[in-house]
């Protein structure tokens, strides 16, 4: 049996949207921004796109700005953010300890620029408190950028109440959706968003293709000079047929949610029932308020990596937060934010189940995530001390 | 191109000489679990000779099949030629390992010098031996 769990680092593309790109490709491959009829074709295949997409989110068209990812949306939104607020010397950014690195990174980067940050604690449950985001808010803040919902741990935020927060206090608010987009119900004006970062491959789209919502009125700033592409904000000739498979890609995840939802959440649930009878493992993240399809444990007395080659072996694709995985010395951080210690971070496992998974294929991830974590106990000293007691159990 | 050489996914998926040898007459530990790589060796030795080696390991795929190999390569030699295997024989006998996980091949090379160090204090008149063939 052949499982692909782990729709969480990317998806299949929906057929739906590579018919979209295929038919793109054949025929509008004009240039969008030449004044013929071919290249207003183009122009015109990507206009519909970005309505469809503004749509989806409850925005308008002309807030919508096409990227190349998740990565480059967030980068811009906290650059732009950043700017303005240089600009009246408000120099502190609120985010999270267990942000995207596209955001963390951005956030070092510009600490060594002047500005501070603050990172708020996601307590063990994985959620953030909007009460301790208000406490943070300071005459200087100039931005609160907190995810939508983990990557890694699957929880979802408090959006609408730390929108509302920010709002309170005129502080500019930007979440990383990339993880929630098609996934969860997003209105960006009931949710009190400023700015929104969303990625195509997450949800059945192409990838290299992402978007970034921003308000109208929030002046952005340029990370790619060149070209008059979306507004002068974005140079470069736009990724066309990309665009038009990822607004493919995001209607049908829309116009499906409500039962994908369903079904994806009892299917995690049997997972997460189903794994939760392992000795000595933990969920990770609140059990309830989660991404529909993410399943996170730490089994205690194994390393992940082992973990997962074995798993691929049996024919299951997963991820894990060991350190082995991701190739530094140190396990996943947002493992380490929600307080799980090191020896118990390594031995971590990522599912992230599709709309398409079925009752047969959770059984049989269960039976091999149980075999094979029997297996690597059998011959580990670490779980040998922990069963005779030399040193105590952590979960 | 996958991540490990055949060598090593054959190690990994069939590591040799897995267990524990009750009564060794030497037992090394190294690595802790905080860095995710913890391995055991234990060592039955009769005559100057590594007569049956068992090993443990807690970590990743490269640290099993280094510790597999590590075990193939000093089982029936002579203590003194255990002395001498090197975390570089180790990942050369594995085909190679990625640059970020040679330190899997250290872990094992350190691993059985634990096992030996223990064995030498347990009978500190081979100790001579020893010394002589590490100089």
């Amino acid at each position: 049996m052949q499982i692909y769990a782990d729709n969480a680092a990317t998806t299949k593309m929906s057929r739906t949207a590579i018919d979209a790109m295929l038919g793109c490709m054949e025929a509008d491959y004009g240039n969008p921004s030449s004044l013929y009829t071919i290249g207003q074709h183009a122009k015109e295949s990507l206009e519909r796109a970005r309505a469809d997409v503004a749509s989806v989110i409850n925005a308008e068209p002309r807030e919508i700005l096409f990227t190349s990812g998740g990565s480059e949306a967030d980068n811009q939104a906290i650059r732009s953010a950043a700017a303005l607020g240089q600009k009246t010397g408000k120099k502190h950014i609120i985010s999270t300890a267990f942000e995207h690195h596209a955001v963390l990174h951005t956030l070092k980067k510009l600490e060594q620029e002047g500005f501070e940050v603050t990172l708020l604690d996601v307590h063990s449950d994985g959620l953030v408190r909007p009460e301790e985001v208000e406490a943070a808010i300071r005459e200087d803040t100039c931005l609160v950028t907190i995810m939508f919902a983990n990557n890694e741990i699957g929880t979802i935020q408090p959006i609408r109440e730390i929108g509302a927060v920010c709002r309170k206090h005129g502080v500019l608010f930007h979440t990383d959706a990339v993880q929630a987009t098609g996934h969860l119900p997003i209105d960006v004006k009931a949710d009190n968003i400023d700015m929104l970062s969303a990625s195509a491959h997450k949800f059945h789209g192409p990838k290299g293709t992402g978007f970034l919502y921003a308000r109208k009125g929030i002046r952005l700033t340029n990370l790619i000079e060149g070209g008059a592409q979306e507004r002068g904000k974005r140079a470069g000739t736009e990724n066309v047929a990309g665009i038009v498979g990822m607004a493919a890609a995001l209607k049908e995840s829309a116009d499906h949610m409500a039962e994908n939802t369903a079904h994806m959440q009892a299917q995690r649930d049997r997972l997460i029932e189903g794994l939760s009878k392992i000795e000595h493992s933990a969920l990770n993240g609140d059990a309830k308020k989660r991404l529909p399809g993410n399943v996170n444990f730490c089994f205690e007395g194994i390393e992940g990596e082992s973990l997962l080659l074995l798993l691929d072996d049996r024919g299951i694709s997963a991820s894990s937060g060991s350190a082995c995985t991701s190739g530094s010395l140190d396990p996943s951080h947002v493992l380490l934010a929600i307080g799980r210690v090191h020896d118990v971070a390594h031995g971590s496992l990522r599912l992230s189940i599709g709309e398409d998974a079925t009752a047969e294929e959770i059984e049989y991830i269960i039976r091999n995530v149980k075999e094979v974590v029997e297996y690597l106990r059998g011959f580990s000293p670490v779980w040998r001390d922990l069963k005779s007691g030399k040193t105590p159990f952590i979960l | 191109m996958a991540l490990y050489s055949e060598k090593v996914m054959d190690h990994f998926r069939n590591p040799r000489n897995v267990g524990v040898i009750e009564n060794a007459d030497g037992v090394g530990e190294v690595g802790n679990a905080k860095c995710g790589d913890i391995m055991k060796m234990y060592l039955k030795i009769d005559d100057d000779v590594v007569t049956d080696v068992k090993f443990e390991t807690f970590g990743c795929g490269s640290a099993i099949a280094s510790s597999s190999m590590a075990t193939e390569l000093i089982k029936g030699k002579p203590v003194s030629e255990a002395m001498q295997l090197t975390n570089k024989a180790v990942a050369e006998a594995l085909d190679g390992l990625p640059d970020y996980k040679m330190h899997c091949s250290v872990l094992a090379e350190e691993a059985i010098q634990s096992a030996l160090d223990d064995y030498y204090n347990k009978h500190p008149e081979k100790k001579s031996i020893a010394n002589d063939v590490r100089n």
